[in-house]
Formats: C-alpha cells, sequence, structure tokens
C-alpha cells in the first residue's frame, strides 16, 4: 500500500511541475545553473572513470583472446561495443547517480527542512516546477552530453592502454575500430542516457522534497535517493535491452 | 484585514484545530499564543495555504481564500509576507540577492531600481552595509531582520511571523518586536505573530488570540490580559512566581491602590489589595 502511495505521490509531483513559470528569466536562470551544477560539475569524475574503464576493459580483454586465430583488431572491436553499450551509459549514470542524486536530495532535503521551500510557496512560487524541473531538465540535457564523453574517453582509455602496454598499436586498434560498427548501438546508448538522466534527476528529488524532519532524514533521503535510483537504472537498463536490442 | 470562520484541521485521527474563529485586525499586531501544540503553528500555516482547511473559510479582506482556484491564490500571495522561525533565507545567496529574489521573480523592474529598493528595505531594517554578507556570516538577530526585508520588499498587505523571537536574547527580541509593530503601523499591514515569548505579548499585543488545545480560549489586547480572570490563559501567561507578582503590581497599580503617598503597610493592610495579591480564586473575585 505503502508502495502505491509514494508512487502516486512521486506522479503528482511531476505533474505539478507543469505550470506557467512566474518569471520565464528567473527558471531560465535556475536552468543554466543546474545544467552548470551537473554537467560541469561532474566532469571530473566522468572523465576519470571513462578512461580507466576503457584501459581496463582493453587489458582484459586482452588477457582473454589467446587464440592467434582471433585478429588483433577484435580487441578494440570488444572495448568499443562494450564501452558504448553499456559501460558508458549504464557504469557513468550509477556513479552519476551517487554525485548528482545525493547532491539534489541533499540540497532540497535542506531546503525543506530549513523551510526555504515553504517561504518560495509562500511567494506564490510553484516549488515543483522552479526547484524540481530545472533539475530534471539539466540532467537530460547535460548527462546525455556525459555518456557520449564517456565514450570517446573510454575508447580512448582502451586504446591507451593497449599502446603503453604494447597489446596491439595504434593502428590496429583504430583500424579495429572502425570495422564492423553499428551505429544504431549509439542510438540504443542515447536512449539509455536519457531515461536514466530521468531517474537519477526525479528520484532524488522526490525524496529530497518530502523530507520530513531534520539532518539524520535528509541522509536518509540521501542514501534510499541513491540505493533506488541505482536499482531502477539497472532494472530500465534490462528493460531497455530486452524491448530495443 | 483577515477573518477566520470557524476553522477546524486534523492529522488522521488527531483533531488540532477544533472550529476556531477570530479576526485580525488591518494595521495591528495581531498575536496568535499558546502552549506547544495549541495549534498555533497549524492555524497559520492553513491561514497563508501551506496547509489546507477541512472545515471553515478563511478570509483576506472578504475574499475567500480557501476557496480560491490557484492563479486567484497565486496572485494574493504575493501580498503577503512571512518571517520564518528559523529566517529561511536562501543559504547561496547573499543578504542583498535574498531581499531582491521576490522583486526579480515577481517585477519588471532594471537592476537599479531593484538595488535601490533592497537598500531603502535593509536601511529600514537597520541593515545598512550588509548587502554583501551571506547568511552563514550574520548573527540570528541579524537573519531575522533579512527576513523582515525580505518580506516587506514587494509592500505586503499581510505580514505573517512565525516565532520571531525564537533563538534571540531579550533585547534583540524586544527590537525585532518594535520593528514589526513600526513596519506594520507604517506600512498598515494585517499583521499575525505566532508566538509564546510574554515579552512580545506585553509590548506589541494589540490583538491577541489565545488557544488551547486547538480552541480559541480567549481573545483580547495586552492591557485587558492582566485583568483576565481566565484561569488557563492565566496558567499559561504568568507561568512563574516573578510573573504572578509583576501581574499584581501592574493590577494595583492600575486600580489605583499602588501610588507615592502610600507605604507599603499601608497597602498590605487594604483588603483589596489582599483579595488582588491571593490566591486565584481571589484574584477572580475581585
Amino acid at each position: 500500500m505503502k508502495f502505491f502511495s509514494t508512487l502516486g505521490s512521486y506522479f503528482l509531483m511531476l505533474k505539478g511541475m507543469f505550470t506557467k513559470p512566474e518569471n520565464f528569466k528567473m527558471y531560465w536562470k535556475e536552468l543554466m545553473h543546474q545544467c552548470v551544477e551537473i554537467g560541469i560539475g561532474s566532469l571530473g569524475i566522468v572523465s576519470i572513470i571513462s578512461v580507466f574503464m576503457g584501459a581496463v576493459s582493453a587489458a582484459q580483454t586482452a588477457y582473454q583472446i589467446t587464440n592467434p586465430l582471433i585478429p588483433k583488431t577484435t580487441l578494440s572491436q570488444v572495448v568499443r561495443d562494450t564501452v558504448i553499450l553499456e559501460f558508458a551509459p549504464t557504469l557513468v549514470c550509477i556513479v552519476l547517480a551517487g554525485v548528482v542524486g545525493s547532491k539534489i536530495a541533499g540540497e532540497l532535503g535542506n531546503m525543506r527542512t530549513t523551510e526555504q521551500i515553504d517561504a518560495l510557496e509562500i511567494m506564490g512560487i510553484n516549488t515543483k516546477s522552479y526547484l524540481v524541473a530545472p533539475k530534471i531538465l539539466g540532467a537530460l540535457m547535460t548527462i546525455p552530453l556525459l555518456v557520449i564523453l564517456a565514450m570517446f574517453l573510454g575508447i580512448w582509455g582502451g586504446r591507451l592502454a593497449s599502446v603503453l602496454t604494447g597489446i596491439v598499436s595504434g593502428d590496429t586498434y583504430d583500424r579495429g575500430l572502425v570495422s564492423g560498427f553499428i551505429a544504431k548501438n549509439v542510438w540504443f546508448a542515447l536512449v539509455k542516457a536519457y531515461t536514466f538522466a530521468f531517474i537519477i534527476s526525479s528520484i532524488p528529488a522526490f525524496y529530497g522534497y518530502n523530507v520530513k524532519g531534520g539532518a539524520l532524514e535528509i541522509g536518509r533521503a540521501s542514501t534510499t535517493a541513491v540505493v533506488t535510483s541505482c536499482i531502477l537504472i539497472l532494472f530500465a537498463d534490462y528493460l531497455l535491452a530486452a524491448i530495443l536490442l | 484585514m483577515i477573518e477566520l470562520k470557524n476553522i477546524e484541521k486534523g492529522f488522521g485521527d488527531k483533531q488540532i484545530l477544533k472550529g476556531v474563529s477570530a479576526v485580525m485586525e488591518t494595521g495591528k499586531t495581531n498575536l496568535i499564543i499558546g502552549t506547544s501544540g495549541s495549534g498555533k503553528t497549524v492555524l497559520q500555516k492553513c491561514m497563508v495555504g501551506l496547509f489546507e482547511v477541512d472545515n471553515g473559510e478563511i478570509l483576506y479582506d472578504e475574499r475567500n481564500f480557501s476557496a480560491m482556484p490557484e492563479d486567484e491564490r497565486k496572485e494574493l500571495r504575493q501580498q503577503i509576507g512571512m518571517l520564518f522561525q528559523g529566517s529561511a533565507l536562501f543559504d547561496s545567496m547573499t543578504v542583498e540577492q535574498n531581499v531582491k529574489f521576490p522583486l526579480d521573480m515577481f517585477t519588471n523592474w532594471d537592476h537599479k531600481k531593484k538595488v535601490n529598493r533592497v537598500n531603502e528595505v535593509l536601511e529600514r531594517v537597520n541593515l545598512t552595509g550588509s548587502n554583501k554578507k551571506y547568511p552563514a556570516e550574520v548573527s540570528g538577530g541579524m537573519k531575522k531582520r533579512v527576513g523582515i526585508a525580505r518580506a516587506i520588499v514587494l509592500n505586503p498587505k499581510y505580514l505573517f511571523c512565525d516565532e520571531p523571537n525564537s533563538g534571540l536574547d531579550p533585547q534583540t527580541s524586544m527590537v525585532i518586536d518594535l520593528l514589526i509593530k513600526e513596519i506594520t503601523t507604517e506600512y498598515n499591514m494585517t499583521t499575525v505573530i505566532n508566538t509564546h515569548d510574554m515579552n512580545s505579548v506585553m509590548e506589541i499585543g494589540e490583538n491577541i488570540l489565545y488557544l488551547f488545545e486547538g480552541e480559541k480560549e480567549w481573545v483580547g489586547n495586552n492591557k485587558e490580559i492582566i485583568f483576565s480572570k481566565n484561569s488557563k490563559l492565566n496558567t499559561f501567561i504568568f507561568a512563574s512566581e516573578f510573573l504572578r507578582d509583576a501581574k499584581d503590581m501592574r493590577m494595583l497599580e492600575e486600580k489605583g491602590i499602588i501610588d507615592n503617598d502610600r507605604n507599603m503597610e499601608d497597602i498590605l493592610k487594604d483588603p483589596e489589595a489582599n483579595l488582588l495579591m491571593g490566591d486565584n480564586d481571589k484574584r477572580e473575585a475581585i
């Protein structure tokens, strides 16, 4: 019963976002602020993770390819497809669920407990559209871009590791990258990125917005938000793979 | 003027407000007092629309707030200012940005005009020169004054204050109380203050509503409260021996029993004084 009540509240929050802005300029400013917070704020961690996941992927694939009949270009094909299909959208989004999700839940939770949300409501501002909508839109605008960046950096990380350790030459790696490339995979990864971006932003926003109590509850809300987001990302990952591939 | 008609509000099985009716007068500081859990915060939150009433009407200058469509409510809310218990300032904004926020959101003024207005209200609350400070860098009393400045920057018709003195020392509390009272008169606002600070009650209580367990128990002003015979109110207001003595002295003064020509021995022999200073039953008998 509680599950349906929570689900209903979540959809009501989403529905509540769709109202005419009191001042479009202020909403735009808040949206841009969120894009910077989510996009630029996560750039460092996404870059580091992407390069290393590409490098690890290359090293582990090379370790498993023992048959001399398998062409060396297979290595970069495997790295490319793994990074594009799974690592860049899913792994990066799971990390972002922790980084961005806890920040969104914490920020809104703090605003709720210190009555800042009430203050905005009393001014006549729709807090769902002013505080929640820019976070979701900001995530939808920046997270897919971060995923694209992660794809490039992941593949480059794989190349770097392969060349530096002498597994394959740069030319061989590059040849493998372009052979058997399926453009649909990128489209699929972007569908996943948009889906995960929505989960990463809306779930923590819901838990943060509805915090009741004090500092302890804000912490709990952040943890619940991150855990729920991660589970939903994995669930959606399977669902999308089963439907779209 | 804000009129409350038979307000009822409950949460689950617990009934918090049980048919409260009252009038909050324009140009006066209207105080809602009561013990913790008496329903004063719930009543104020119902009045500003943070809670929906279960029954009853809230009339803002004869406009029924409880039955208003959302657009009309939004419009009315722009005429409402509120000072929160914890000030509710936006942490990431400076004092100036906090006060300017309602102007940014609801006016098309140019930047210079907005800054002028901000400086005007900051000067009014004696905070000139604090524009660039962040909420974390100012004291509790200053935060309250920034909260007041933000609440009045749009020239509201109605001002709500939730426990404006909580966490402040008595002297700063008095400054905040007097500031609220002055602003109320100056802007001719309907000010509603939730408090259980007895200094505030005595100093600025022009219209006092005493709530007891969610019901209206007593209505009056700071002059009448001294002579009130309501035992629940007296127990709440004059909770300490010191305050009871202070009340006795004020009553003796008001009745003309204490004056410069009489010494204490004479006063103590006065049967009326003895009655006044006796126990509650005797007090009520007068």
